[in-house]
């Protein structure tokens, strides 16, 4: 397959534009043209915006002219998830309630990718709030997988993963709050990372549950995860939760071999539910790890079955009181014919949300309420300081655990949409790591069926560069991250 | 016959922190300003935008609490208490539910002479809501409603009292004492009118004898000390008139209706909000270590108890007056000032008492905004005590001090108020009264040393109260010896 420009990597790309082989406003180009041969099958993008990469691009090429140092990620097309604050460009999160929205400022993020030079190509389909696992809670449109259109590509950052995969964008950046990087990562065969809660700034990350969201890369491999996240993370005063920990040198942590490193296998990831073919891919990856020196033992998260549940009464719980401020009355859709306040309101929030947004919205209304809170809510809480514990005390004698992303690979478009249920259960080994705080990164690991399969290596926290080193050897000794979809292009 | 019944008051106080900046974002909490011109993405609660806690708010929340002599916690944490309304930005408050700030305290209040202690429950912090305006003369028939965020996020102390009080009156010096604390601790201006300080109260009756608490009612919306002494005194009889009658009281709040000087029902306890209180996940719970306390506590000024002590001990006031200028920091600082020009505490207190309190009374000001300053005051009382003019007249020189600005000295030049203390004049009036009055002068004469009285009188008069009524009295003696 001849090379092209939209294939590349941002490290690759990097080389190329310092070198002079290639200039800016080629690769936004070439991306750009990507997309416009894609998108109407891909579907990953709600907003593109061209004329302004363009003239980024320019002026990143300006100053290259001018003879000024090329910062690691600049002049890179990229992509953000439509969930992350833009300042005069229009941030929706995939929702008719803020079809119109155009925030008046940027996400913390936004903003440092923009000072690091990144040429922004549009923002990225999602599931409506980042509430979903397959992106068809899309208020607009579905995003389909690049590796069989039929398919879903996960969720809730179907479209960062997808853009990806498909080369309509170098990188992306996803948030996960239950798996919603990871697990697109892993159905669309590309590197996705949800760094420790704390480690990137939630600032302008439109909230779905706050203690759990976090921003993350989703890469098409795991150098240029380790160059986006050093990007990306750090303090940031505007967020109280956000950690005063210093960020490493991820690039610097490539480096090392793993030889003699201590992964533990959970078998509760490897129970009931998990599709054979995956896990056979999985364990082939760990017979991969111990090839290359890691000693693999196999250990026990006992708080494991119970990590789904507490999430599906924190995250709703969250959420219903998050998406209050959604009321019609300051910003956003608002139904015009009613003549009340309560009748604006209700008419505003029936017509403006979904249904899986107002599924969680009661589901967390409920939890909260007085006379169930100490049943529901406080208990998931008290589930959720177990699940850390199982984490804390494995990270004792583990340095990394390591465990399938998702249970399957990805399933067809229209399977589980109405079997809330079964769509849940696709979280089923991410949602743990979120309730700890965890770092987890999810790499691709080879095919079955035809479809990509995810590994997840989970670490201790803000100990991301271990997750890396770990990814960096397994990728470095294995071709799935060269695999691509066959697109075909019209 | 309502003496059977006791009462049990419970008091709310809200109140504005004067933080220069608002409790979750940099904007200014600054009253008064064009409508949503103090506001930003964070208070207007934009999607994504992050609260982050203004550690000033912290420490006055702590000296508040010290002044009030509370327990500082030192783990505590921020709640979310949910529910809709135009003028609440993010669709909850962001409050402290069942960790606040502060816990048990108490403060001393002076009824009838009498010093009893009110227990104080808890303080927390919380956000303040924006503001609507309906446009129309009543909410109900308003087309349509604007909403003004600029007070949204300023930050407020909620002050929940024990159900100690017994009486309004003890309400309302409860209210005062908050008000004097949080004015004293400059943590609050305390402005009835702009809404800084707010007060809910809750109300219940039962029989003397009683220790079980009745059913009680929850008043708001009374905006000033006389609306919520009303309120009560409204809500002690309807009560009584209700238990009395046969009936219940029923657990409700109600709104009180000042032109109408009574209370009307705004919810029933089936129709209360269940508000969800759960941590608030974008903040961090707020640790106060013993060293974050030890540095308020030494920024504490001196506090109205202590200060009434100064007076009583320092200047001999007698407690009565010591209560009264102490009761505001303004008054108490307008008192000490005073002194700098004026040596007889007693006198001073007098006229504050008296005169500068009527006047600041009856033209509505507060003594912040008192046109007679401490130093013009001193001028005015070394002008009694010199002799330039007499006590009386000197009423009326500073009630045109307080109403023209100017000084007393220049008022009593203008008007030709000084006292006749020139023998020589005097005489001239003496003479003139001993011989219109031969009756009066006969009867001192024969020993009636009363009738000098009605002699003195009669110069005053004559010299249209400018004559020195001492010197009068004396010349009179020695000249009908």
């Amino acid at each position: 397959m001849a090379l092209t420009i939209h294939g590349l990597t941002a490290h690759e790309m990097h080389d190329k534009l310092k070198n002079k082989e290639l200039s800016a406003t080629e690769a936004t180009k070439s991306v750009l043209d990507r997309i416009s041969k894609t998108e109407s099958r891909v579907k990953a993008y709600l907003t593109l915006l061209s004329e302004e990469a363009l003239k980024k691009a320019e002026q990143v090429d300006k100053r290259l002219a001018a003879g000024e140092d090329l910062r690691p990620l600049e002049g890179i097309p990229m992509a953000l998830k439509d969930n992350m604050c833009t300042e005069g460009i229009k941030t929706t999160c995939a929702s008719k309630i803020l079809h119109n929205f155009i925030p008046p400022y940027n996400a913390t993020v936004a903003e440092k990718l923009e000072k690091a030079g990144a040429v922004l190509v549009g923002k990225l389909n999602m599931d409506e709030f980042a509430m979903g696992s397959s992106n068809e809670n899309s208020s607009f449109y579905p995003v389909h997988n690049p590796w069989d259109l039929e398919r879903a590509p996960g969720g809730s950052s179907g479209g960062s993963a997808a853009a990806v995969a498909s080369d309509g964008a170098i990188y992306t950046l996803g948030s996960d709050t239950g798996g919603s990087v990871r697990q697109p990562a892993s159905f669309c065969g590309v590197v996705g990372l949800k760094p420790t809660y704390g480690r990137v700034s939630r600032y302008g990350l439109i909230a779905y549950a706050s203690s759990l969201d976090q921003i993350g890369p989703v890469t098409k491999d795991v150098r240029d995860c380790a160059w986006v996240l050093g990007a990306i993370a750090g303090h940031d005063e505007k967020d109280s939760t956000s950690a005063n920990v210093p960020v490493s040198d991820y690039s610097h942590a490539l480096n090392k071999d793993i030889k003699g490193m201590k992964v533990g296998i959970p078998k509760e990831y490897f129970a009931e539910g998990l599709d054979e073919e995956v896990k056979a891919k999985i364990l082939e990856a760990v017979k991969k790890l111990e090839d290359l020196g890691a000693v693999c033992e196999e250990m026990s998260l006992p708080h494991t079955e119970y990590a789904l549940p507490a999430f599906y009464l924190l995250a709703p719980a969250e959420a219903s009181s998050n998406l209050a401020r959604y009321d019609g009355v300051r910003y956003g859709y608002r139904d015009k014919n009613a003549e009340d306040l309560i009748t604006m309101y209700k008419q505003t929030r029936s017509q403006g949300f979904g249904p899986e947004l107002k599924r969680r919205i009661m589901l967390g209304t409920y939890a909260l309420s007085s006379g169930y809170y100490d049943a529901y809510y406080l208990k998931a809480l008290k589930v959720r300081t177990l699940v850390k514990q199982d984490f804390d005390q494995a990270f004792e004698r583990y340095d990394v655990i390591v465990a399938p992303t998702a249970p399957t690979v990805a399933f067809r478009l229209g399977e589980k949409a109405d079997d809330p249920l079964s769509m849940y259960l696709s979280d089923l080994f991410t949602i743990p790591v979120n309730l700890a705080g965890l770092p987890a990164i999810s790499i691709p690991c080879g095919l079955s069926q035809g479809m990509p399969v995810g590994l997840q290596i989970i670490g201790k926290p803000f100990d991301e560069a271990a997750l890396l080193q770990v990814a960096y050897n397994f990728e470095q000794n294995t071709p799935h991250h060269k695999l691509k979809p066959q697109l075909e292009v019209e | 016959m309502s003496n059977q019944w006791e009462t049990v008051i419970g008091l709310e106080v809200h109140t504005e922190l004067k933080t220069k900046s608002k409790i979750f974002c940099a904007c200014s909490t600054e009253f008064g300003g064009e409508p949503n011109t103090h506001v930003c993405p964070v208070c207007l609660g934009m999607p994504g935008t992050l609260p982050v806690a203004n550690k000033k708010v912290v420490d006055f929340a702590i000296k508040a609490g010290l002044a009030l002599n509370c327990e500082i916690k030192e783990f505590n944490k921020f709640d979310r208490k949910n529910y809709y309304y135009p003028d609440l930005p993010k669709g909850y408050q962001i409050s402290q539910f069942d960790l606040p700030v502060c816990g048990q305290g108490h403060l001393d209040i002076e009824v009838n002479g009498q010093t009893k202690r009110i227990g104080i429950t808890r303080i927390h912090m919380e956000d303040d809501a924006g503001k609507l305006n309906h446009e129309g003369e009543v909410i109900a028939q308003a087309e349509s409603s604007l909403v003004d965020y600029n007070r949204a996020g300023v930050p407020l102390l909620e002050i929940v009292s024990e159900p100690d009080m017994r009486s309004p009156e003890e309400a309302a010096a409860y209210l005062e004492k908050v008000k004097a604390i949080l004015q004293y601790t400059e943590v609050s201006d305390c402005k009835m009118q702009e809404g800084s300080l707010r007060c809910d109260a809750n109300i219940s009756i039962r029989p003397l004898s009683a220790t079980k608490l009745g059913t009680r009612t929850e008043l708001k919306n009374m905006n000033s000390f006389k609306a919520l002494q009303k309120a009560l005194e409204y809500e002690v009889e309807r009560h009584i008139e209700l238990v009395e009658d046969g009936g219940t009281v029923v657990q409700e709040t109600r709104s009180w209706d000042e032109s109408k000087g009574m209370t009307v029902s705004l919810r029933s306890k089936e129709e209360a909000h269940d508000y969800r209180y759960f941590p608030d996940p974008d903040l961090v719970p707020l640790v106060i270590d013993e060293k974050w306390i030890e540095s308020i506590r030494n920024s504490l000024p001196e506090l109205p108890d202590e200060r009434k002590q100064r007076l009583i001990n320092d200047y001999d006031l007698p407690k009565y007056d010591a209560e009264i200028i102490t009761s505001s920091k303004d008054l108490a600082d307008y008192f000490d000032h005073c002194l700098d020009h004026f040596r007889d505490a007693k006198k001073i207190s007098n006229w504050i008492m008296g005169e500068l309190l009527r006047l600041l009374n009856v033209n509505d000001k507060e003594v912040a905004d008192c046109p007679v300053a401490p130093k013009e005051l001193g001028e005015l009382l070394h002008l009694i005590e010199k002799g330039t003019i007499s006590g009386k007249v000197a009423k009326q020189v500073f009630e045109e001090m307080f109403a023209s600005g100017k000084n007393a000295k220049q008022i009593v030049k203008e008007k030709g108020l000084e006292q006749i203390s020139d023998t020589g004049e005097l005489e001239k009036i003496i003479e003139e009264i001993i011989a219109a009055n031969p009756d009066p002068v006969s009867d001192y004469k024969s020993g009636k040393g009363q009738a000098i009285g009605f002699l003195v009188g009669q110069v005053m008069k004559a010299s249209k109260g400018k004559a020195n009524p001492q010197m009068v009295k004396k010349m009179l003696s020695d000249k009908l010896g």
